[in-house]
């Protein structure tokens, strides 16, 4: 087998943990041994498993804000234009910004746009869509979206030697240690 | 004064011994092996209806919405009626994926992807209506604030204009909600399918979802906050529609109480619809420890619930129609209740204020087979009240001399019925190709999911239930 990669780099180390809770204390050992650059995989999310990650706060609250108001300047914008500027319709005399009659569509607008927000940013701060990935080659991490929990100490990180890192996954109480390759 | 105190614990949602394997099969084998026989019996049907459907919609752009049984006062028919009553049913999808789970409700993982595949169905079978019944259906694009050779805007103070708003504001951000919720799911049948077809197929739509901690954590905020702005979204486009009614000055449609009366109402329906599909669902494809007769029974207490406030509503419009002093106001509603109209008056009162009120009963929430049938006459009763809304007030307005009575036609009926070929077509693809229930949510509200619910060698341990003392000051206050 290590023939056949020899030429290939190294992507990371993937080890396997049998439960959330082994997950999670895991994560949190490798935080303390000072690995920065690692992931851990679940078919579900953990609940803490973000503080044993010591992940940061995610940023798509602002990227929603952001769209959100985008929405709104959007709408108020296109309703001016068409009501007020181009086309205005005299109305008994009534004025032409009419506010109340707006909110709705101005509502709509800012949760449409918002919406468009979370969804794109989620997927754009998570680098999906990525069809491929170097884990993929591991038959057995398959399992991380059934009921495998995994650890991935990636090439990347300062600290990384295989073997060093293999042994340490290894006393951290993984099984199915495996090195995955870059394709 | 003495009391004793019981302790009754949360029941468990998942019901017998399942671990993350067995959900995992239990729903993703549906979508894995061959498909059954009787699903392409129920196809079959489900697409001839859709060929009515398609059919009616074609003879009306051919013919002219005069094929419907409009008339000169009862200008709003079928259309609207079928609209209102659609919506509302996709209404239930939203609160139950958006609002539970604000609320923290564990127990709609189990329904909550059925729930919204429902809603996004119901609201295309709703949004027909609207786009066939301007008659010039060619120029539909109207209805959109594009530039257009007569250099004309709609007209953003009009409801009808909020409505085209709301309704595809509504749409699409069920639909996101939904993929955003399919995309583990389907990254879990990706890794499971053996066919070259499926996994390519389930691959695209799974976008290289990996399970990724880095990524849950941003996947969790996203859902959170589509969570969020669900909630106000499906509020306000119930709140829309009854706009269309209420923002007019026709006696019994011109009520401050329309937008809670309407929201109460589609939630009503919408929870029956959803109890109705997930009966026979959950036997058909032996769901029963995942949908159990715990959730039916949660849901037959909302059910309950709204269909008593709908019920309070009825009972308030009669009293502020002649609280009122208005002319017009009390006649209408003394027609609604003794006019022509007087049997799809009480048909909706029978069915939505009497029928959920069995539901008192913990013996009748429990019982499938009960909780089916008055799912089902909820349904009907709640397409009367559109009813009733719609044409009574129209049939007999101001002017006695305009006075008419209304009655649907054929083409009224076919395009109703076509539309549930229309939804059960979808419906159906759903239930086939997709995970009709949220795997990854629902393992995540499994006692196994919690890290403290291992023992120092990592072993499982089921959370003991803990009997809080009872309160003992409380005896001699």
């Amino acid at each position: 087998m290590d023939k056949k990669h020899s030429d290939k780099t190294i992507y990371g180390i993937l080890a396997e943990f049998k439960n959330p809770r082994e997950l999670t204390d895991a994560s949190k050992t490798i935080v303390e041994s000072g690995y920065r650059n690692f992931d851990t995989f679940s078919p579900f999310p953990i609940h803490g498993i973000d503080k044993a990650m010591n992940l940061n706060k995610s940023k798509l609250g602002w990227i929603v804000a952001g769209h959100g108001l985008l929405g709104l300047l959007g709408g108020v914008a296109l309703i001016y234009f068409t009501m007020v500027v181009d086309y205005p319709m005299n109305i008994s005399g009534k004025s032409l910004i009419n506010v109340p009659a707006w909110i709705p569509v101005l509502f709509e607008l800012t949760v449409l746009l918002s919406a468009f927000g979370a969804v794109f940013g989620m997927f754009f701060l998570n680098g999906l869509p990525k069809f491929n990935h170097p884990l993929f080659d591991s038959e057995n991490f398959k399992k991380a979206t059934d009921d495998g929990f995994f650890v991935c100490i990636e090439s990347e990180d300062p600290q990384f030697e295989e073997e060093k890192v293999s042994k340490f996954l290894k006393d951290a109480g993984a099984t199915n240690i495996e090195t995955i390759y870059e394709e | 004064m003495s009391k004793t105190y019981e302790y009754v614990p949360e029941p468990a949602l998942v019901k017998g011994n399942h671990d993350f394997k067995d959900i995992t099969a239990m729903i993703t084998d549906i979508n894995i092996r061959p498909t059954p026989k009787g699903w392409y019996v129920a196809f079959g049907i489900a697409n001839m209806l859709l060929l009515l459907l398609l059919g009616s919609i074609g003879y009306l752009v051919w013919e002219g919405t005069g094929i419907w049984g409009l008339n000169s006062p009862v200008g709003w028919g079928w259309a609207i009626i079928n609209f209102v009553w659609w919506v509302g049913i996709g209404h239930a999808g939203t609160l139950i994926s958006a609002i539970l789970f604000l609320f923290r409700q564990g127990w709609r993982t189990a329904i909550n992807r059925f729930a919204e595949a429902m809603t996004i169905f119901a609201v295309m079978c709703a949004g027909i209506f609207p786009a066939i019944h301007v008659g010039r259906i060619w120029v539909v694009y109207w209805m959109f604030p594009l530039p257009n050779q007569m250099l004309m805007w709609p007209n953003f103070n009009s409801p009808l204009l909020w409505d085209v708003f709301a309704v595809s504001t509504y749409f699409t951000v069920s639909l996101l909600f939904w993929y955003v919720g399919l995309v583990p799911d389907l990254a879990t049948v990706r890794d499971r399918i053996k066919s070259k077809i499926g996994k390519m197929a389930y691959g695209v739509f799974a976008l290289g979802w990996r399970g990724s901690n880095r990524h849950w954590w941003n996947y969790e905020k996203s859902y959170m906050i589509l969570a969020g702005l669900a909630t106000p979204l499906v509020l306000s486009v119930h709140t829309i529609v009854s706009f269309d009614f209420a923002v007019s000055i026709i006696p019994g449609w011109h009520t401050t109480i329309f937008p809670p009366y309407f929201v109460a109402g589609a939630v009503f329906s919408g929870f029956a619809m959803v109890l109705s599909l997930m009966i026979i669902c959950r036997k058909i494809y032996g769901l029963e420890d995942i949908m159990t007769i715990d959730h039916m029974e949660k849901m037959n207490i909302v059910v309950l619930v709204t269909g008593t406030m709908v019920g309070f509503a009825y009972i308030m419009e009669q009293f502020i129609a002649w609280y009122s002093g208005v002319e017009y106001e009390k006649f209408i509603f003394m027609m609604r209740a003794a006019g022509p109209y007087a049997w799809a008056y009480w048909i909706m009162f029978a069915c939505n204020v009497f029928s959920p009120q069995f539901f008192w009963s913990k013996k009748l929430r429990r019982n499938v087979t009960f909780t089916f049938i008055i799912s089902i006459i909820v349904n009907i009763g709640m397409w009367f009240e559109r009813f009733v809304i719609t044409v009574t007030s129209l049939s007999t307005d101001f002017l006695p001399s305009s006075w008419g009575y209304y009655s649907p036609t054929i083409w009224d009926v076919a395009t109703y019925v076509g539309t549930f070929g229309l939804f059960f077509t979808f419906f159906l693809l759903f239930l086939r190709f997709l995970p009709m229930v949220a795997v990854a949510e629902l393992k995540g509200v499994m006692p196994q999911a919690d890290p403290h619910n291992y023992d120092e060698d990592g072993e499982f341990v089921p959370p003991k239930v803990e009997v809080p003392e009872p309160y003992k000051n409380q005896t001699n206050q």
